[in-house]
């Protein structure tokens, strides 16, 4: 019982970290409709900027974490208002070849910028588990459900209890409306972007201390999240949140308790993409897609 | 002055590729005839993806994957079976054709950006799943390739080479030419500008769409074939996602929906990343590793936003405005030339 106790925190970790990024993709698809298959690499870079501010500006991890993500929201909205602003009439193949061409210049920049030599990354949690009525848990896992939750719950609060939340809901559902009213809805695009990515660059930041920092980490989670996005709904952030730590947990455990299915987590993942898009491309919360022709 | 007639501009213009695709390894080295041999592989893997998203209006992040499986076709081939080189093609070809096939019907129902996830996932995944059955492919070791030897004294190696990627380009580039141009090619390009409006003409959508699927998976297959035997070595791990994604970037740079724009890409493919790592490594070479990403990501950027048809493109409208300056309004309308597919 123990054990499965220990998996499940171990789950629910990975999962945290897989929804911020699953949050990051959903946020960006009910804002304007797009897929950003640059998303991992938004938090691979601001993850680097956050090992910058620890290590090159001494700046203590609670200071740099919150730095980073801000950076990552300003460089998004940034990106979003120069370079993928002119599409949103464009094909749908044009726009993910935007967010490819962003993939790979963000990627190749760290390189530039940091090189490819892999980093250890520091983390103020201890690795060490400890034992809690005689189940042993790592502190490490905890703080980053801790994290990932407190970030979750801010991100729900901005866009479902704020003006600035429901001015960018309105620009998302009915763009032309809402600029009568008076919203910016170019601006509240851009707050999208920005959003996401602040998400994105938790995950990032979480993550690091698990794998190496390199320019290439986050292309083995961004299937994770593609997973998490699509298991609860490619247009509910909150089935993105749910979608992500019931992958977390359920890869965990069958790891830990069918040794033959371990090695193959990529393949469930992926195989798992394919079934949910071909039978159920709502995801388990979505919306059914419906269109006016 | 006079216009020459259209069909003597077409011999013309084919005569001269003739004898500039056949003449090139005669006034370059060996080492440039193998890297001309990438540039007609990458060629036909994007003329396959020219096919599907070109012109059948499908996504696809995930062509390395077939790339990959024509390339172990060829290597288990040629190492386990001892098969001649030429007998794996059509084998690579009808086995990528079929799976392609297979993928092609659960895309049925992807559109838009939900088949560019699935085919996302396809590309990430296809190195794994190619490594795990370790008997098959030699997993992390992969499979080495015997050599391409020329059977010819005044041939070399490398030279013959070429010849075997430029019959195998010209085979593919007719049976392009082919379909597109015909009733296939308009029953494609109509799904793509609106799939209702082709379904309410009495187009079968699942056939043409899954035939496209095909077409390409086997074009694809054919590229990796030949690019298991450039390498001289099949493994799992040199097709990773960033493969699929640049042969689209190059198709997209090159111009997509065009034959010629497959060319186009697949010189880009081979000479950017290196000439634009070299040009970087001139003047700090700590930096070059990143130059070819941030080349290949800009220049597709910049081809999006000012030349939306690409180089290819680019070229077709200025040799028009040239022609329409040279002959004046009236010649140049009197005889333009019939639009390539």
């Amino acid at each position: 019982m123990s054990d499965f106790i220990a998996q499940v925190v171990a789950g629910l970790a990975a999962g945290g970290i897989y929804a911020s990024l699953a949050l990051a993709l959903v946020i960006i698809y009910t804002a304007v409709g797009l897929v950003n298959f640059a998303q991992g690499e938004f938090a691979m870079f601001a993850t680097f900027i956050c090992y910058t501010l620890l290590t090159n500006f001494k700046l203590s991890y609670f200071i740099a974490f919150p730095i980073a993500v801000g950076i990552a929201f300003v460089a998004a909205f940034g990106i979003e208002r120069a370079v993928i602003r002119p599409f949103y009439k464009s094909s749908q193949l044009t726009t993910v070849l935007v967010t490819l061409a962003l993939l790979s210049i963000t990627n190749s920049t760290a390189g530039f910028i940091w090189g490819y030599v892999p980093r250890a990354f520091p983390s103020p949690f201890p690795f060490k588990p400890v034992n809690v009525l005689g189940v042993s848990v790592s502190i490490q896992d905890t703080a980053v459900i801790g994290v990932t939750l407190v970030v979750l719950v801010l991100i729900w609060l901005l866009i479902n209890r704020t003006r600035v939340g429901l001015a960018m809901r309105a620009a998302a559902a009915y763009p032309d409306t809402a600029e009568l009213m008076g919203i910016k809805v170019g601006n509240m695009r851009g707050f999208g972007w920005g959003l996401a990515a602040a998400a994105g660059a938790v995950s990032g930041i979480l993550v690091a201390p698990r794998i190496f920092l390199e320019p290439n980490m986050m292309q083995g989670i961004i299937v994770y999240a593609f997973a998490a996005a699509v298991l609860g709904g490619i247009d509910n952030p909150v089935g993105a949140v749910v979608g992500g730590l019931l992958l977390g947990v359920t890869l965990a455990l069958v790891g830990a308790y069918i040794p033959s299915l371990a090695d193959l987590r990529l393949e469930m993942t992926l195989g798992l993409i394919i079934l949910l898009l071909v039978v159920r491309p709502s995801g388990l919360f979505g919306r059914p897609h419906v269109r006016r022709v | 002055m006079r216009s020459i007639p259209v069909r003597y501009r077409r011999a013309g213009f084919l005569f001269a590729v003739a004898v500039i695709g056949l003449g090139l390894p005669w006034v370059v080295t060996g080492f440039q005839s193998l890297q001309l041999s990438y540039v007609l592989i990458f060629a036909i893997a994007m003329l396959g993806l020219n096919i599907l998203t070109g012109n059948s209006g499908q996504i696809s992040l995930g062509h390395g994957a077939f790339v990959a499986v024509g390339a172990f076709v060829t290597a288990i081939g040629m190492q386990r079976y001892g098969m001649n080189m030429f007998l794996t093609f059509p084998i690579a070809a009808l086995v990528c054709g079929m799976l392609g096939f297979f993928i092609g019907l659960p895309a049925l129902r992807l559109e838009g950006i939900y088949l560019a996830l699935a085919t996302f996932a396809l590309g990430v995944g296809a190195p794994d799943l190619l490594r795990k059955p370790a008997a098959i492919t030699g997993g992390v070791r992969g499979i080495v390739v015997p050599p391409v030897i020329s059977p010819f004294d005044w041939l070399q190696d490398e030279q013959y080479f070429y010849y075997v990627c430029l019959g195998v380009a010209v085979i593919v580039f007719l049976v392009a030419w082919n379909l597109l141009s015909g009733k296939i090619g308009r029953a494609w390009r109509s799904i793509r500008d609106s799939e209702l409006a082709a379904r309410s003409s009495g187009i079968n959508l699942a056939g043409y769409k899954t035939l496209a699927f095909a077409v390409s998976a086997a074009f694809a297959g054919l590229a990796g074939s030949l690019l298991g035997l450039a390498n001289g070595f099949v493994s799992a791990d040199s097709y990773q996602v960033t493969l699929s994604i640049s042969i689209l970037v190059g198709s997209i740079i090159g111009g997509i929906g065009t034959i010629e724009g497959a060319v186009i890409g697949g010189l880009i493919n081979e000479f950017l990343p290196t000439e634009s790592h070299d040009f970087i490594y001139q003047f700090n070479p700590s930096l070059s590793t990143a130059a070819p990403g941030i080349t290949q990501g800009l220049l597709l950027l910049i081809i999006i936003f000012f030349a939306r048809d690409g180089i290819a493109g680019v070229i077709r409208v200025t040799y028009h405005r040239l022609r329409l300056r040279a002959l004046g309004r009236k010649e140049a309308e009197a005889d333009v030339m019939p639009k390539a597919v």
